[in-house]
Formats: structure tokens, sequence, C-alpha cells
């Protein structure tokens, strides 16, 4: 396919994707904010977040004061942020109407839809109903798009691609949530209080849809190595990087050209030491640095993914 | 205008009888509550947003996109009207493909007489590069739109032949869609021909214009991109002919032809159905400011690596200044009678055309020679006597750029207004396709103005359309 229409593809399924995985962070910060707790908290709370998202110095650009409303604004309608939800549901819309053709027409319509409704949830609708409903949306309608891109896409090239983004992105976000949570831990004036942890811990694991899946897993309380190991490590939980690490190497392996076996050895190194890793080690000097070692492997992949496939050639 | 005085009607004829093509149409819609075809307008108005059936509007903001409105009440033609249009509509696409290639080679055309030099050569649309150059099988305009009008008690009229890059097609095929959707009933109870398969036909009239020696050809759909105000329709082409959609950057020229550049490297494109206009094609070879062509292009053309439909130079023949000829050339090539009317045609150029025109503006409709889209004209029944004094002025300055021609009365069919069901004028555009043979879908593109007595139906300006029913025999 042309490099150009698969570059399309790519970011559309990345943009929704980013979407949805904003939606999440901000529900687990929304949730976190019903526990009681001091305006300085929250206010180191929303720099952490938004240093992780890498929005830190963008907010700082247009903003005087970190308050929930105005960072939550920030995040979600604001159409001057490129990284807002709002814009990225436009930004999946921009890159599925330039390449329509190469769509099915059920995935071009339930993006182009989402798109067309998300201007009604006007800001001030949300003060009476809450954010959860914008959230829940947010996360229902990535869900249909993901649907319907797996109904109804032939297994060619164009799907592969889409698929391609999904899990580049999605694996990059699983990172960055588990990233605010130890952000959010360190330095808590509380750290020994179980209470609060519970409710942190399972407030990030409701984010991930793994509340549920953490239970039956481990049919234990929650602790924070296990919770790192399934968002890691399990090869069984969609959104563990064990899981999108497989999937980008198998999509590599079938879009595979002349270029990519470098691409295809880093992702296939990657993949096998979260195969047969084991938490312990990972977390061996601390969780942080794992992550933002894991993070930079994800950037790495990503602009070589760029390189051999999405940049035109012209010879 | 018909004997009373009212114009002619597709559903009410001249007399105000209801035309019995028509009759079953209208059982159905006497029987059919007013609040069903209301939720029905309701419906398809949110299908066509959701489905992103938009045109974009120049001059708007940026990314500014609208839906064209859409009328449930179809146009319908019964079959012996089209069999007249449809041979038509064939001998006026072969002589025009027969014009241009005789115009690029021997210009036996000009040597007798029948159209004068200079009206062709030092024509702003005729295209010198193009001269000895071989197009594939000898096609020039591979997608026609000509524009049918009718008018008096009924008789059809050429209006415009659009040979450049016609549109509208996907709007054809999205209407007819719709009403299957919306009123399956209609569909059970009349024998509609079908023309869903257009795309089939168009893929196969490329494929068969393919270069000399290429057995299997990549043909693909060249936009100028999302912003162009017809990307809608070159995405569902393209997605339709399963063919890729790419724009100037995604090709590149080498010696050997032209390749687009794909994930797996470089691929050979042999047929380019081209929706970008002459002058953009190729920076080398037209406007050099042009970003949306591909450097090189028109080198690999005239080698004949690659095919373009339509062919560079189509210009000339559907300009407005050469349309009056058209009758004489059908004569001159195939020494057959010519089936369709011209609009009688005053070439303002010529004095005595340019003194009656000025002595009748009030009467008549001046258009740009080289205009489209439904600007640059003056519709004088329609105009105020200012305006049609600025107009003058326009005209006195440089008449060689306008042609004037009697306002036709053209034939309304009843259309949803505000107030309920009212006659709106309309007009026809058939697609018609040439490649190794003359095709068409039946029927065509009817678009409706929907202002109450406007003559103007571009989407542009307020035009709508309606579904195009061609009932089997």
């Amino acid at each position: 396919m042309l490099s150009r229409t698969a570059d399309h593809v790519y970011w559309m399924a990345r943009y929704m994707e980013r979407a949805e995985n904003l939606a999440r962070i901000l529900d687990v910060h929304h949730r976190m904010s019903l526990l009681p707790q001091s305006a300085g908290e929250i206010e180191r709370q929303w720099t952490a977040t938004l240093d992780i998202m890498g929005m830190l110095g963008a907010y700082r650009a247009q903003h005087d004061v970190i308050d929930t409303d105005t960072v939550m604004h920030f995040l979600m309608f604001d159409r001057d942020n490129p990284s807002s939800i709002v814009s990225c549901l436009r930004s999946a819309r921009e890159n599925a109407h330039t390449v329509r053709g190469t769509l099915t027409s059920e995935l071009w319509e339930a993006i182009n839809a989402t798109w067309l409704k998300v201007n009604d949830f006007a800001p001030s609708r949300l003060a009476e109903t809450g954010p959860t409903e914008f959230f829940d949306w947010v996360k229902y309608r990535s869900h249909l798009s993901r649907g319907v891109t797996v109904g109804t896409m032939l297994r060619d090239e164009a799907f592969h691609f889409t698929r391609l983004g999904t899990f580049i992105e999605r694996a990059d976000n699983t990172l960055r949530i588990l990233d605010v949570k130890y952000h959010l831990l360190r330095g808590a004036h509380t750290p020994n209080d179980a209470a609060v942890d519970y409710y942190q811990w399972s407030a990030l694991l409701h984010s991930v849809s793994a509340f549920e899946i953490y239970r039956r897993v481990y049919r234990d309380q929650i602790t924070p190595s296990r919770v790192a190991e399934l968002l890691l490590l399990r090869p069984d939980m969609p959104r563990s990087l064990a899981y999108c690490m497989r999937e980008v190497y198998g999509l590599l392996q079938a879009v595979a050209n002349g270029r990519s076996a470098e691409t295809q050895r880093r992702a296939g190194e990657f993949e096998a030491s979260l195969r047969f890793g084991r938490i312990e080690e990972l977390m061996r000097d601390g969780l942080h640095p794992y992550l933002d070692s894991a993070l930079e492997r994800i950037l790495d992949l990503g602009q070589r993914i760029s390189e051999d496939f999405l940049v035109p050639v012209t010879t | 205008m018909g004997a009373n005085g009212a114009f002619f009607d597709e559903m009410n004829g001249a007399a105000g009888e209801t035309r019995p093509h028509y009759e079953a149409f209208e059982r159905w819609l006497e029987a059919t509550a007013s609040s069903r075809i209301e939720r029905k307008r309701v419906q398809a108005d949110a299908l066509f947003r959701r489905v992103g059936i938009t045109f974009a509007v120049y001059g708007e903001a940026a990314g500014t996109e609208r839906l064209i409105p859409f009328d449930l009440i179809p146009r319908i033609i019964p079959a012996a009207e089209w069999q007249q249009l449809s041979a038509g509509l064939s001998q006026r696409i072969r002589t025009l493909n027969a014009f241009l290639h005789d115009i690029y080679h021997d210009q036996e055309i000009l040597k007798a007489g029948v159209i004068p030099y200079e009206q062709v050569l030092q024509n702003a649309q005729y295209r010198p590069e193009m001269k000895g150059v071989d197009v594939a099988g000898g096609i020039y305009s591979h997608i026609s739109g000509v524009d049918i009008v009718r008018a008096g008690a009924g008789e059809f009229y050429v209006l415009e032949d659009n040979l450049r890059v016609p549109s509208g097609v996907s709007y054809m095929i999205e209407d007819r869609r719709m009403m299957m959707r919306l009123f399956p009933d209609l569909f059970a109870t009349h024998r509609i021909a079908p023309v869903e398969h257009y795309p089939d036909l168009l893929l196969d009239t490329l494929r068969t214009v393919a270069p000399n020696g290429v057995s299997d050809p990549t043909v693909v759909l060249l936009t100028p991109g999302s912003y162009n105000s017809a990307y809608f329709e070159h995405a569902f082409l393209a997605q339709q002919m399963g063919i890729e959609l790419v724009e100037g950057r995604d090709l590149f020229v080498t010696h050997e032809g032209v390749f687009m550049s794909t994930t797996r490297g470089r691929r050979k494109v042999d047929v380019i159905y081209r929706r970008i206009d002459d002058d953009f094609l190729d920076p080398q070879a037209f406007r050099k400011d042009s970003m949306l062509g591909v450097p090189g292009l028109f080198a690999a053309y005239r080698a004949g690596k690659v095919t373009l439909a339509n062919a560079i130079g189509t210009g000339v023949a559907d300009d407005k200044s050469i349309y009056p000829y058209v009758p004489d050339m059908v004569r001159f090539y195939l020494g057959e009678k010519p089936l369709l009317n011209n609009v009688p045609t005053y070439m303002l150029r010529k004095p005595e055309d340019l003194a009656y025109t000025l002595d009748h503006l009030a009467e008549l409709v001046v258009k740009e020679v080289h205009g489209a889209g439904g600007y640059g004209m003056l519709v004088g029944p329609a105009s105020t006597k200012a305006e049609i004094e600025a107009f003058r002025q326009r005209i006195l300055a440089t008449p060689e750029k306008y042609i004037a021609q009697p306002t036709l009365a053209l034939s309304t069919c009843p259309t949803f207004v505000e107030s309920g069901i009212a006659p709106r004028h309309i007009d026809l555009r058939p697609f018609v396709l040439s490649g190794s043979e003359i095709r068409f879908v039946p029927g065509g593109l009817t678009r409706v103005a929907l202002k109450e007595g406007s003559l103007v139906v571009n989407s542009s300006q307020g035009g709508g359309t309606k579904d195009t029913w061609v009932l089997e025999a």
C-alpha cells in the first residue's frame, strides 16, 4: 500500500487509542480526587501527570494555576492543546478522512460519527453529569472503532498498520499510566496508609479495565508488584506491555520489507525479554527506571516504523 | 413553455395531467402519510452526515463541509426517452473524441473550413504540447459528464459537454442507495434500472486504455487531496474500484515510467484517473507553482509510459466558444444527423451577435466562455436593471469572453420545499464512459434548483440532487 496511506491509518489508530487512554488516565485521577486530600497534594498529582504525558510545558504556557477544573478542561476539551481528548478525536478523524477510501465504510462512519458527536459534550453539561459519562463514552467509541476494524477490515496491510498503531500507542500509554501511579506514591504524605494505597491501586486497575482481571488472576489482595506484573508481563492481559509487544512483533513480521530487519530484531528482543522476564528482576532497580527504559524502547520502535515503512521512497 | 404557459413538468407534463410513467409513484405519494416522509427526510440528512457525503465550500472557513440537499421525489425517465437520449450521448461523445484526435493531429476539420483555425488554435484551452501525441486507443475524454436540460414542450438540449474532470457521479450512486434504504417498497413496485455498477464499468473502461503491452494494468486515482471540494467522490470511487487513491507526492517519475511509493518500495502505475486540472498536473510542463502535481509526468505521458484519463487538452472541446460547432462536427466526422439539440448560441466576438445580445440582455443568459460552476453568468430575466447594466459594461470590455443563449424554460419536477411540494427546475448529468467502447449506466445525476424560480442548479449555489430513475421497458 501507499506509504502515505499506511502513515494515515497508523496515526488514525494511534490517536483513537490515545484518546481512550487519556480518558482512562483522567478517570484514575477523577476517582482518586474523590479521596480526601489537600490542595497542595492535588496540584502535585496533576503536575506529575502532565509531566508524564509530556504536556506540562504546554500547560504552563497557557495557565498559571494548576487545579482540577483547569487541568481537566485542558486535557479534555482544549482544541488548542493538540493532545487533548477532543484534539485526538479530531486527528483520528482527519487521518481517517484522508484515507477513507482505504477503510471500510463502517469504520469511517464510526470514526466520523465520534467526531461529530464529541461536539455535543459541552463542558457545562459535564458539570451536571460529572466527567465519568464522558470518559465512558470515549472508551465506548474507541471500543467501537476497534471492533469495527477487527470485524470488517480485510487482513491486508491497511489492517496491519492500523493494529500496529493501536498496540504501539497502547504499550506507550500503559507504561505512562503505571508511571503516573509511581509518581503519585513517591513522596506521598501517607506512604503507609493502606486504605489510600488500596484505593489508588484499585483506581489504576479500574482505569485499565483490570480490576476484575486482577481479582480473577490473583484471588488475593492488591500489591504493587502484582499490579506491575499484571500490566507488564501477563501475556493474556490485553493491555499489558507483553501482550502489546507480542502483537507488535507479529504485525512487523506481516508487513516486513527490505529495510525492516533491524526493527523486527529489536521488537523481537524486547518481546522475548517480557515473555521470559520476571517481575522481581524488572523491579530490581525500582519500577520507575524500568518504565523509563521500556518507554525509550517503544519510542525507538515508533521512530523506526516511520522510517522503514511510512516515509515515502523516491527512487 | 407548454401550451398553457407553464413550464414542462416531468411529472405533470405541460398540460397538468400526470404522465403515465409517474402514475404509480403519484399513487404512492398520495397514500403515504406526510409525517412518514418528514421522518425519512430527517433520517436521510442524518445518514448523509454520518457517511460524510459532503462537499467542501471554497471561501468559507477551512475544512467547512456541507451536505448537498437531497430531495426525496425522484426524477423518473421512461425507457423510450432514455433510449433516445443515450443514442444521442453516444453519438456526441464519439464525435468529440474524434474532434480532439483530429485537432491534435491532422486538423482536417480546420482545413475543411468547418471551424475557423483561430477558434481552436488560439483557444486558451488548446494544448500545443499535445500536438502529435498518440494517446492509448485514440480516446481523449474517457469520462464525460454531459449536462442535459429539457425545455419548451419537453425537447432535450445539451447545455455543456464536460470533458475535463466532471464530478457528481458519487451523488448519483449515494442518492440511489439512500432511496433504496428509505423506501424499499418503491423499488418493489417500479422496475428501476440499477446504477450502482458504475464503478465497475469505470474500472473496466480505464483498464482498456492502458499503454500498449501492459496486460494487467495498475490503475490509480489522483486527487488534489482531502481539502478539495470533490474529495468525497475521489475517495468513494477509489474505494469502490479497489484502487489506490494517490496524491501527487505519492508518485514519482523515472525513465521507466511512473511509480508510487508503497510500504514495500516502488510500484509501477499504468493508468491514472486524474481529478486534477491540466494546469496542476506537472510543474515541469505546466504551472510551475503547482504543489499538487508530479514532476516529469507529462514527459512520461508523451512517451506512452502511462495513460491519463481524461487526456490532457480536452478542455478545448467543451469550451463554450467551440460548443456551437458540435452539430457540425457530428456531420463532419460521423456523417450522421445530430440526435441531440444544441442551445442556439450567440458568439459575442461576432459584431452582429454582440449587437443583438446587447439589445436583448433582459431575455438572455450570458456566460463566460471559460466559466464553470454557475459563476460569472447573467440570467437576464432574473436580474435587476442595475445588474444587467453592470454586466453590459463587462461584456463591452471584452466581448470575445462571452456567449449568450436564450433563457431556456427548464423543465420542473415536484420537489419538497418548506411549504410542501412545489415544482423546481432541474437538469440532468449523465456520465458517459469511453474506452474500447462507449458505456453508461442509465440515467445520471439530477440536480435541482431549490430556490423558487431559480435556474441555477449548481451545488455551490443552493442546488440539490434527486435520485434519477430510468424505468425499464
